[in-house]
């Protein structure tokens, strides 16, 4: 499969009255044709700051991308102009925000909205994006799509308006689908629910998806590798099994044990990272992780380690990355 | 009027004779819905909570999990008498508290605590947590002295792991976890015997999760707590419950020990709930059987007729519209509530005629 998106030392600095926030640190990976990528981590890891940045969306100010290259098909996003960048957007790379409720716009209807990409970057006639509307949100198994692209925003549930996005998202049938936490609002069964259309409509499309997270199950169900972000760079990088099953950065051990899953004796007490994020104003000078990690040693305090092939196309940034092991609570391999 | 504090008791959790520390029976919140503005009438009623049981002993931990819209908070809401009950009776230490009002009422809150889900909001930001903390202690007059006081509130920051120094700070200076512990102290300051916990770590990052459970648990051993423990997540209620109760659309469908509930879901809305939740295991999650329920949770306007979860369910006969399941015995604990299941004991009057005609 070849590369889709290469994404070469993606920096993206925000700037505020409290300082330089560096919020994506030289963040380098690839996607291939058809891969689905996990981006997990934490609140203000960087992870949606990054879906921000290729897509070219960071607000600026206070946000400015200041290094880096974002090559899509062979084309360098960070170089082109914001007028073929809006051809990028939408027809290209589609992307599924958060909020249901304020993604869509409140005083549109439904079908003005769906409409929109196709006239735009299709050039479909009335007539022709309205039926496309319809079949489109057939897809995603909204029943009676007629009536439906009559109403607006505010009349469908938190689900539907999700599956809606999912509908515009992939209209145009994009290369690249960008989930950003897409089903963190939802409740489990609608969850599922959303996760199984955007599976199943991008394995028929054959479209790379990038589905950012902070839930490793949704990871371990959907994807085919992960990227684990923490503090604006990337962690540990590989595939599903590789790290899950011996992740070679403690911040992932730390992540894999603190979650209680439903498949772990529920009688063992879940083993917490200690401390906090620290304050991305004020980071350390060596390994931002050093505070609450149990395998720091002199050399993390002094030099920040990069991201390095630890086995066969499975990453990881740590000195000690032959000490951590995952020695996870019951786990079956 | 004297409420007996069980801290007494907590020695003896485990005997199954005594008597339920609190017990809450056929509890009702309906919300009426109305139109017009000058004018008002009566259009509908949203029936919230309807006729739910529940009982928690003390020193143990009953999960309340459910979607979005089922009731779960509302019934934490209806313990502590914040939402005015339509019927139903709350007993607390042998006592009914349902129709309690002014000092009463506040005598009987001093026994049971509440932790908010979202730690920015239920947290008043102009006072500092040294005085959060310590509102209780002076509501209830528990203090006699200054000094008194000071040392409680010390005592209880250090509880739940704040640094007793914090306590001239105010909730903004504080990150979303420690913010959530200091909900906590507040909650044990009048030393309470049950503690509704309503969401307390939905709102967390997964790795300070962890820090706060294992706190909620610690302090429950320590203090011999009872809790009722609300919560969408089902993996977090597995860890932390003893008993577990699934609801649906204001009522309780399925409730158990929480192994027999777990490792044998009978109802199917707990089944299909259980295989909604991915599982950090890519190797088990490549195997697992989903069942992907259609549709959305129906209004609580216009509920379905018979059973509330029909519309969704995959295993719904033509009978389900027809008559309403109630829980009933499966065995040990564990109850559900689907006349499809084979433990199911149809009474006379809610079977239709042709009933044996209609297997699932």
């Amino acid at each position: 499969m070849s590369t889709l998106l290469d994404i070469k030392n993606l920096s993206t600095h925000f700037n505020t009255s409290a300082g330089t926030i560096k919020a994506v640190n030289d963040v380098s990976f690839e996607l291939r044709e058809g891969e689905t990528l996990g981006l997990v981590g934490e609140s203000g890891c960087g992870k949606s700051v990054t879906a921000l940045s290729i897509m070219r969306l960071v607000p600026s100010p206070p946000g400015r991308i200041v290094s880096g290259d974002v090559i899509f098909q062979g084309q360098n996003l960070l170089k082109i102009s914001e007028a073929e960048m809006q051809n990028v957007r939408g027809r290209d790379i589609g992307m599924i925000f958060q909020e249901p409720m304020t993604s869509l716009n409140p005083v549109l209807s439904i079908g003005r909205q769906l409409r929109e990409p196709l006239e735009l970057h299709l050039g479909m006639t009335k007539q022709q994006s309205l039926s496309r509307s319809s079949e489109l949100l057939e897809l995603v198994g909204i029943p009676d799509p007629a009536t439906r692209l009559k109403t607006f925003p505010h009349q469908t549930s938190g689900g539907q308006r999700q599956r809606i996005m999912i509908a515009m998202a992939l209209s145009c049938e994009p290369k690249l689908l960008i989930a950003d936490e897409a089903t963190t609002a939802l409740d489990v069964t609608i969850q599922a629910q959303i996760l199984e259309i955007i599976k199943e409509l991008t394995d028929r499309l054959g479209t790379s998806v990038i589905i950012i997270t902070h839930n490793l199950g949704v990871v371990a169900r959907y994807a085919d590798s992960v990227n684990v972000m923490y503090a604006g760079k990337l962690r540990e990088s590989g595939s599903l099994d590789q790290v899950y099953k011996e992740p070679k950065h403690p911040y992932t051990v730390g992540l894999l044990n603190s979650v209680p899953t439903l498949d772990l004796d529920p009688n063992v007490r879940l083993q917490p990272i200690r401390g906090e994020i620290p304050n991305l104003t004020d980071l350390p000078e060596g390994c931002a992780f050093i505070d609450r990690c149990d395998y720091a040693t002199q050399k993390c305090e002094e030099s920040e380690p990069e991201l390095e092939e630890v086995e066969d196309a499975h990453f990881g940034a740590c000195w000690e990355h032959r000490r951590v092991g995952k020695n996870l609570q019951g786990i079956t391999p | 009027m004297t409420i007996t504090t069980a801290h007494s008791t907590t020695d003896e959790t485990n005997s199954n004779s005594q008597s339920p520390l609190l017990d809450i029976r056929d509890l009702k919140v309906h919300f009426p819905v109305t139109e017009g503005f000058i004018i008002q009438r009566q259009v509908g009623v949203v029936k919230a909570v309807d006729g739910v049981n529940l009982s928690v002993n003390p020193g143990e931990t009953l999960g309340l999990v459910g979607e979005s819209g089922s009731g779960k908070t509302t019934v934490g809401r209806a313990i502590l008498k914040l939402e005015e009950a339509t019927a139903g009776q709350i007993i607390l230490n042998g006592e009914e508290i349902s129709d309690w009002k002014g000092t009463r009422l506040r005598e009987a809150r001093r026994h049971l605590g509440m932790v908010f889900q979202d730690p920015f909001g239920s947290l008043n930001p102009r006072m500092s947590a040294g005085n959060l903390v310590g509102e209780p202690l002076k509501i209830h007059g528990l203090t006699n002295s200054k000094s008194e006081y000071r040392r409680r509130v010390a005592e209880l920051l250090s509880l739940v792991g704040l640094n007793p120094q914090m306590a001239g700070r105010y909730p903004h200076e504080f990150s979303g976890g420690q913010r959530q512990r200091i909900g906590v102290a507040r909650a044990l300051a009048s030393k309470p015997d049950v503690i509704v916990l309503d969401e307390p770590v939905s709102a967390l990052d997964v790795s300070i999760q962890a820090q706060v459970i294992n706190l909620i648990k610690d302090l429950q051993t320590e203090f011999g707590l009872a809790y009722i423990f609300i919560a969408h997540d089902l993996s977090v209620v597995r860890n932390i419950s003893d008993r577990v109760a699934v609801m649906y659309l204001g009522k309780i469908v399925e409730t158990g020990a929480r192994d027999e509930l777990y490792n044998n879901p009978k109802h199917p809305y707990t089944q299909a709930l259980l295989s909604a939740v991915p599982t950090a295991n890519p190797a088990l999650e490549r195997t697992r059987n989903r069942i992907v329920l259609e549709g959305d949770i129906p209004s609580p306007l216009n509920p379905p007729s018979g059973c509330v979860f029909r519309t969704r369910c995959p295993v719904a006969t033509e009978e389900c519209s027809q008559i309403l399941p109630e829980l009933q015995n499966i065995e040990g604990t564990h109850s559900a509530a689907c006349i499809n299941g084979d433990w199911y004991k149809r009474t006379p009057q809610t079977t239709g005629a042709d009933s044996a005609s209609s297997a699932p």
